[in-house]
Order: C-alpha cells, then sequence, then structure tokens
C-alpha cells in the first residue's frame, strides 16, 4: 500500500501533478500570509518611529487588521475609468502578482526544500524580477490619465536602471561560488556567520540592498507613486482588488528580494554559529528571521528617509552605483584569479 | 517524449501568431506586446532543447532591458496610425525579401537543402562532445578563450551604437545651472553660515 503511493506520486503523471501543486500551495500560502502580516508589521514599525501606536483595534494587539483591509478590497466595486483600455487595464494587475510570486519557485528554504532546483536559478530570478516592471508601465497607460503614465514612465527608468547593478552584484557572488544554482550559493557559505558573503562582499550588500529598495520602489526611492506630486502614481485609477493585487505585489517582491538577500549574503538556512543547540533549529526557521531582519530594514528605511529627487535617483544608480559595482566584479575577479581561490567546478 | 512534442508545438504556434499580430496589429503598443509573447515563447523553445542559459538570456537582455525601452518610446510617442498604414504597401516588398532570405537561412541550418556540419544535426554530434558538462559551463568555456576576439568585436560594435546615441542626442545648453554634488557635500559651516552679533536697535 505504502510503496504503491510512492510509486504513484513518483511516476504517474497525475500523482506528479498532485506533487507539484501541493508544494506550489505550500509556498504559495504561507508566502500570502506573510505578506498580510507584512502590512501590519509595516504599520507597526512606522507607528513605533513616529510615537503612534499603529492598529490596535481589529482583534488582539490589531492582528486581524490586514484581513478587515483585504476583506474591504475585495467586498469594493472595481471601476474601470471609461477612457481606459479595458483588457489591459485588468490584465497589469495580474502581470504585477503573478511575477511576484512565480519568482518563490527556485528559492531555496532548507538543504533540498526548491520546488524547482535549476541550474541557472540566479538568471532566473533575475528574469522574472525584471519582468515585474511590465505590470507597472502597463497600467500606467492603460489608465490613460496623465499622472497614471507619468509614474509608470518613472518606474520603468528607474527598475531598469537598478537592474543594471543588482546583476553586476549577482556575478559577483556568482564568481565566488561558481555556480548558477541557488542552493549551490547556500551551501558555498556553510560555517561561522563571517564566511556568509555579507562580510566578504559588504560593499556589495550594500549596493544590493539600496538597488533592492529601488526595484520594488519603497522609500526613499517611491519616486512613481509619490503622493505630493502624482496622487498615486502608476495605480491612481485603480480601486478595491485591482489595487489589491498592485498592494499584494509589492509586498510579495520586497519579502522575494529579502530572501534574495538572505539567500546571497545572509547564508541562506545556515545558522550563524555552526554548533549543536543552534544548528537544531530547522533551517527554514533561520532563513525566514533572515528575511524579517532584511524587512524589517525596509520598514526602517521607510520610516526614516525622506524622498529622493528624481535626477537624484538617476545619478546615484549610473554615476555612483554603477561604476563602483563594475569596479568590484574586476577586483573580485583579479582577487579570486591570483589568489588562486577560484572555486573549482 | 509526446508531451514534450505537444509543449513544441504549442509554444511554436505561439510565437508564430505573436509575431504574425506584431505585424498586423493597429495599435502600436499592442504590436510591442505582441513582441514580448514572441519573445517568451521563443525562451521556451529555448528551454524545450535544453538551453536554459541562452532561454535565460533572452528573456533578460529581450523581454527584460530592450522591450521595457521599445514600450516606453512607443508609448510616449503620439503615432498616427493612418499615417502609418499608408507606407505599408511601398515597404511590402522589402520586408519581403528580407523574410524570404531569413526564411532560406532557417531551411539551410536545419538540413533540408544542405548538408554535412553546417546542419543542426551536424552541431549536434559536436554539441554532444561539448554537452558531457552543463551548457553554461560549455559557453563559458568557449566563449573567453576560442571566441576571445569576436566576443570584444561584438562589444565594440555595442559601444560605438552607444557613443552614437549620445553625440546625436547631446546638445550643450548655456546658461543651465547644475547641482554638483561634490561641492554641495564639502560645503562647510564656516563656508556658508556666518554668525552675526547684531547690536540691539543697531541693526546689521
Amino acid at each position: 500500500m505504502y510503496a504503491d503511493l510512492i510509486t504513484f506520486f513518483t511516476t504517474n503523471w497525475l500523482g506528479m501533478a498532485i506533487v507539484i501543486l501541493a508544494q506550489c500551495l505550500a509556498v504559495t500560502v504561507p508566502l500570502l500570509v506573510a505578506v498580510a502580516y507584512m502590512t501590519y508589521v509595516d504599520r507597526k514599525v512606522w507607528a513605533s518611529i513616529q510615537l503612534r501606536r499603529g492598529p490596535n483595534v481589529v482583534g488582539p494587539f490589531g492582528l486581524l487588521q490586514p484581513f478587515a483591509d483585504g476583506l474591504k478590497l475585495v467586498l469594493k466595486e472595481t471601476i474601470v475609468p471609461s477612457s481606459a483600455n479595458g483588457i489591459l487595464f485588468v490584465i497589469a494587475p495580474m502581470i504585477a502578482f503573478m511575477t511576484a510570486l512565480v519568482a518563490w519557485a527556485v528559492v531555496p528554504f532548507d538543504n533540498g526544500w526548491v520546488i524547482a532546483d535549476i541550474n541557472v536559478g540566479i538568471l532566473y530570478l533575475f528574469a522574472i524580477s525584471s519582468l515585474g516592471v511590465y505590470g507597472i508601465i502597463i497600467a500606467g497607460w492603460a489608465s490613460n490619465s496623465k499622472y497614471a503614465f507619468l509614474g509608470a514612465l518613472r518606474s520603468a527608468a528607474q527598475m531598469v536602471s537598478y537592474e543594471v547593478s543588482i546583476g553586476f552584484v549577482l556575478i559577483t557572488v556568482l564568481l565566488c561560488v561558481g555556480s548558477l544554482n541557488l542552493s549551490q550559493v547556500v551551501l558555498a557559505q556553510s560555517g561561522w556567520f563571517w564566511n556568509w558573503f555579507w562580510l566578504p562582499l559588504l560593499p556589495m550588500f550594500v549596493i544590493f540592498f539600496i538597488s533592492a529598495l529601488a526595484e520594488t520602489n519603497r522609500t526613499p526611492f517611491d519616486l512613481p507613486m509619490s503622493e505630493a506630486e502624482l496622487v498615486a502614481g502608476f495605480h491612481t485609477e485603480y480601486s478595491a482588488m485591482t489595487f489589491g493585487l498592485f498592494f499584494l505585489g509589492e509586498y510579495a517582491n520586497m519579502i522575494l528580494l529579502s530572501a534574495l538577500g538572505a539567500v546571497l549574503f545572509l547564508g541562506g538556512w545556515h545558522s550563524p554559529i555552526p554548533y549543536a543547540p543552534f544548528t537544531l533549529v530547522p533551517g527554514v526557521v533561520w532563513f525566514a528571521l533572515k528575511i524579517a531582519f532584511l524587512l524589517f530594514i525596509f520598514s526602517w528605511t521607510k520610516g526614516t528617509l525622506p524622498r529622493y529627487r528624481y535626477d537624484q535617483l538617476m545619478r546615484l544608480g549610473w554615476k555612483v552605483f554603477l561604476p563602483v559595482s563594475l569596479g568590484w566584479v574586476v577586483l573580485t575577479a583579479a582577487v579570486l584569479t591570483f589568489g588562486g581561490w577560484l572555486p573549482k567546478p | 517524449m509526446i508531451l514534450q512534442a505537444l509543449a513544441f508545438y504549442v509554444f511554436a504556434a505561439i510565437t508564430v501568431a505573436a509575431a504574425a499580430m506584431v505585424v498586423v496589429s493597429r495599435n502600436p503598443v499592442y504590436s510591442v506586446l505582441f513582441l514580448i509573447l514572441a519573445f517568451f515563447n521563443a525562451a521556451a523553445l529555448f528551454l524545450l532543447i535544453g538551453a536554459e542559459f541562452i532561454a535565460m538570456i533572452l528573456v533578460i537582455v529581450y523581454v527584460g532591458a530592450v522591450a521595457v525601452l521599445f514600450l516606453f518610446v512607443v508609448m510616449m510617442l503620439d503615432i498616427n496610425l493612418t499615417e502609418l498604414k499608408e507606407g505599408f504597401l511601398a515597404y511590402f516588398p522589402v520586408g519581403a525579401l528580407i523574410g524570404a532570405v531569413l526564411f532560406a537561412e532557417l531551411l539551410l541550418g536545419v538540413g533540408i537543402i544542405g548538408s554535412g556540419s553546417t546542419t543542426v544535426a551536424g552541431l549536434n554530434a559536436h554539441g554532444a562532445q561539448v554537452m558531457a558538462v552543463d551548457n553554461t559551463r560549455a559557453i563559458g568555456r568557449v566563449l573567453y578563450t576560442q571566441y576571445f576576439y569576436l566576443f570584444q568585436v561584438a562589444g565594440l560594435v555595442l559601444l560605438v551604437a552607444m557613443i552614437g546615441a549620445i553625440v546625436l542626442t547631446l546638445r550643450s545648453r548655456p546658461g543651465v545651472r547644475r547641482q554638483r554634488a561634490v561641492e554641495q557635500i564639502n560645503r562647510t559651516k564656516e563656508q556658508s553660515v556666518t554668525v552675526v552679533k547684531v547690536p540691539t536697535r543697531g541693526g546689521v
């Protein structure tokens, strides 16, 4: 009986499909819960920074607030402006949300806990994250409104610019690993926490984090939706759940980039101290803690920093990050080659 | 194998249909979106033959960067559709000729007309030796050694294009007051603030 089940789930195409579906749900459902509670944590952190209480009415400590918000968004009416391009207007939030979800297929949660352990995992993540801009730019165009369009143009230029430096950061990391597989990246960082790549590649970690802020359109780079100039930027015309999908997609993207940061620089599922009481904790817990740490810095920056001006944003991306990251790629390659530390294939 | 063949025909059909829609569709924004769809399905076809590196690079470079800028430009241009359609018949023979040449080259490559090592079958035989390692590594090994000069020349071509674009669009406008970040950061309190003791009823 037991052996029959194993053969059914590993060889029969129906069984394999069920397994894959279950794996996808096992990643997506916790992710959506994490997104819901990320909005709660965000608001609590800002509240603490501004000496307020934050959400505290719905449920104990306001813990049910995200669900109340979600329910409100679902129940509201979806309004499509009469001059908008109907099809693209509805497709845009779906693209934004979907690209934030499909990237999770290659993220390793623990040793072997990954839906698709593909050889080119880093490239896949990079490709998917570069698609997120389509949701925004199509939304801006389809809305047929000047605020939305300006927001979309800003966002497109910003995301394309900062992708360049993220690309170079990825190259330095994979130079040190010698593989494009994300599990291999984590395995290359085993040992004490100073073996993780954040210390040897500290400038790249800083560049990665700031570029991640720009990629997810978060403060201080939230120009695509800067309230003071553009009402709400690219999602000005969106209401109810179409807006909700943009919102969920934005937070899912933040969590995704934090996960990527944890995999590339904070040793993924490894415990900081490679000895008994710490290694007994499951790797997925360490991974979640590292993601939570990076997400806290996301909220912290949003609560602390003022918004950049657009030309300053472009200057930072092209004149500071690009040369610095390019130089660091050359330096890393030179050190690895001449120091004899090049990873053996 | 049947599933793979089915996937191939689905992706190939969508690629061809999307490519046709790029030319046919009336709205240039739709054209670019169909072009993106075609790129995507081409990437999926690469994945099917096991060329995962090329598939990812196709998505990153063409979908993630080139098509975004295309879309950017097309959305900002105020294009008159009727004017655009007028030139269609005039350009059609040139387009058809280029299409025919490309198609002939493809046929040569697939081996219906040609033979020997120039065909896909010949390349596959060669590829089998290289494919002992995964194809990302295989590309890396030949790209920076055997094809080093060609790689550099390709880079130079891109550099020329980039300099050309800058030369065409760069205009020096006199009288523009720029922000110089270095000067701003290097400003000290002594340079910018003077504390004046103002005598009462005396003024400065």
